[in-house]
């Protein structure tokens, strides 16, 4: 069972949002991917105005529309609009299909102003991904860190947050969340780097690591083999490859009616 | 069957790697029905005395993967008495090919001394091997950040020396477009695999670079080996195209038909 976390609709042709999820679609089946988790539309937008962000989760409503139990989506925020970012999450999660939601490199998360969208995230049991970089050259001015997220994780000590691409560098970055027991590890969306998946089980456990894609601009490929390739036991895999992610996502799905 | 044109053997410097002892590493190569890989040696980025890194290659080769690891010598055409460094790969040690790293080194492929390292080489039927790049540089050690190798001046290089072999190691993450098919016009330039992202890559790649030009390379220790190898899946490549990138196009380039 494999569930991938973090997609999106690039790397393909297709004037459409349809056209583009089908492609992936046939990729997901050949490496046997059965549930993807889409977000943000595109041209990507990295401090999107309430007008865009509303325009980039219409495009992934419209894709994930014609994939019930199979392609789900989390709704594109910027935490420098907190109230119209509340409205969208009402109108995409608590009205709509959607069941997380995803923040990119507006603002850094460490901000308390932040925390009413985390709150509201929370009421509605909506799955937080936190897109996280510790790049040597320096981070994008809006962009978090791993350590910017425990800071914003122990505000919220009881809601899940996935510090999205753990990081880059995985070697600060796993050490960066290591005693903030409610934020999980996203292993994808960076090389395929041996030892990633050892030192986040080491460090973490195996049911705080999670894999994600970051298809289309990542392939399926590279980020699987960072599971598959890892020198850990098989149920540590599965937990990785699926187990974590359903579990989390259970009680939203469950609201949702969605067969699990 | 799979010829993999990039392994290194020895110790990445920043990390110990898994299954970065030769006799694991073989394991896994053989567990995943690679028949021949040319190795190189981390050990040949940093170390100054190349010749003596070169010997210890040759002999972890032929003690611990006979038959099956292939070694490639590093040169660092900006060390005194380089020259003696290729002589001594081609003669002592039956070297088929050469491994550069420019960026590590700092030089320019444009530098005279590179001119002479190519006709060398190609006087000698050796093949030469370039590595654009190491890791991501978003996730260098600060203290050693190296840009990619720049190719402007390959193509000129190449049309000097007719039979050269080239390869092009890791550059498939910055290789695209113009850049990339005005080094491949050469049918003698190829280019693997490793670093190669976007789903279905393969056939993408295949839409600007003629497959016979295409090798199969891990990047292993330092990548998932299963990486390289899921791409050959994920891609729809039919079992023809398939064997030529993993096997035949490097068989018919670069080993003696007695090592085939």
């Amino acid at each position: 069972m494999i569930w991938d976390l973090h997609c999106h609709l690039s790397g393909v042709e297709g004037k459409t949002v349809d056209e583009r999820i089908a492609q992936l679609m046939g990729y997901a089946d050949r490496m046997g991917v059965e549930r993807l988790i889409f977000f943000m539309g595109w041209p990507f937008s990295v401090d999107p105005t309430p007008d865009e962000f509303r325009k980039q989760n219409d495009q992934v409503m419209q894709a994930i529309s014609h994939w019930h139990d199979r392609a789900f989506g989390f709704v594109y925020l910027n935490a420098k609009y907190v109230n119209e970012s509340i409205q969208e999450l009402d109108r995409c999660v608590k009205n709509g299909p959607m069941i997380g939601v995803k923040l990119w490199v507006a603002t850094r998360c460490n901000d308390p102003a932040i925390d009413p969208i985390i709150k509201r995230a929370a009421e509605l049991n909506a799955l937080i991904y936190q897109h996280t970089w510790f790049k040597s050259g320096g981070n994008l001015i809006g962009e978090s860190t791993p350590g910017d997220l425990a800071l914003m994780a122990k505000r919220h000590p009881k809601v899940p947050l996935i510090a999205g691409h753990i990081g880059g560098d995985w070697e600060l970055g796993l050490r960066a969340i290591q005693d903030s027991p409610n934020v999980y590890a996203g292993i994808g969306g960076s090389d395929p780097t041996a030892g990633i998946t050892e030192m986040a089980v080491r460090t973490l456990g195996a049911d705080r690591v999670l894999y994600g894609s970051d298809i289309g601009g990542r392939s399926f490929s590279s980020q699987l083999a960072k599971i598959q390739g890892a020198d850990i036991p098989e149920v540590s895999k599965r937990l990785i490859l699926g187990g974590n992610l359903k579990r989390l996502l259970t009680p939203i799905l469950k609201e949702k009616g969605i067969k699990i | 069957m799979i010829i993999d044109s990039n392994l290194y053997l020895s110790r990445w410097p920043f990390r110990r790697l898994p299954n970065d002892e030769t006799a694991s590493l073989v394991k896994k190569l053989k567990q995943n029905q690679i028949e021949k890989a040319f190795a190189g040696s981390f050990d040949g980025l940093l170390h100054k005395d190349i010749r003596a890194v070169n010997q210890r290659l040759a002999a972890e080769c032929r003690t611990a993967g006979p038959d099956l690891l292939i070694p490639v010598g590093s040169i660092n055409p900006r060390l005194p008495g380089w020259e003696d460094d290729v002589i001594a790969c081609h003669e002592e040690w039956q070297m088929p090919g050469l491994r550069l790293h420019p960026n590590y080194h700092g030089y320019q492929l444009s530098d005279p001394d590179v001119k002479k390292l190519f006709a060398m080489a190609a006087e000698r039927g050796l093949f030469i091997q370039i590595a654009m790049r190491m890791e991501d540089d978003r996730t260098q050690h600060p203290l050693m950040r190296v840009d990619d190798v720049n190719f402007a001046a390959l193509p000129d290089l190449m049309k000097q020396n007719p039979p050269l072999q080239v390869t092009i190691l890791n550059g498939l993450k910055s290789l695209s477009g113009a850049k990339l098919t005005r080094l491949t016009e050469n049918p003698n330039l190829t280019i693997e695999i490793a670093m190669l992202e976007g789903v279905g890559g393969i056939e993408k790649l295949m839409k600007q670079v003629p497959y016979q030009q295409i090798l199969f390379g891990s990047y292993f220790p330092f990548f998932y080996l299963e990486s390289s190898l899921n791409k050959l899946k994920e891609s729809d490549l039919g079992m023809e195209i398939e064997k030529q990138i993993s096997r035949e196009n490097a068989q018919g380039r670069f080993l003696k038909p007695s090592q085939r």
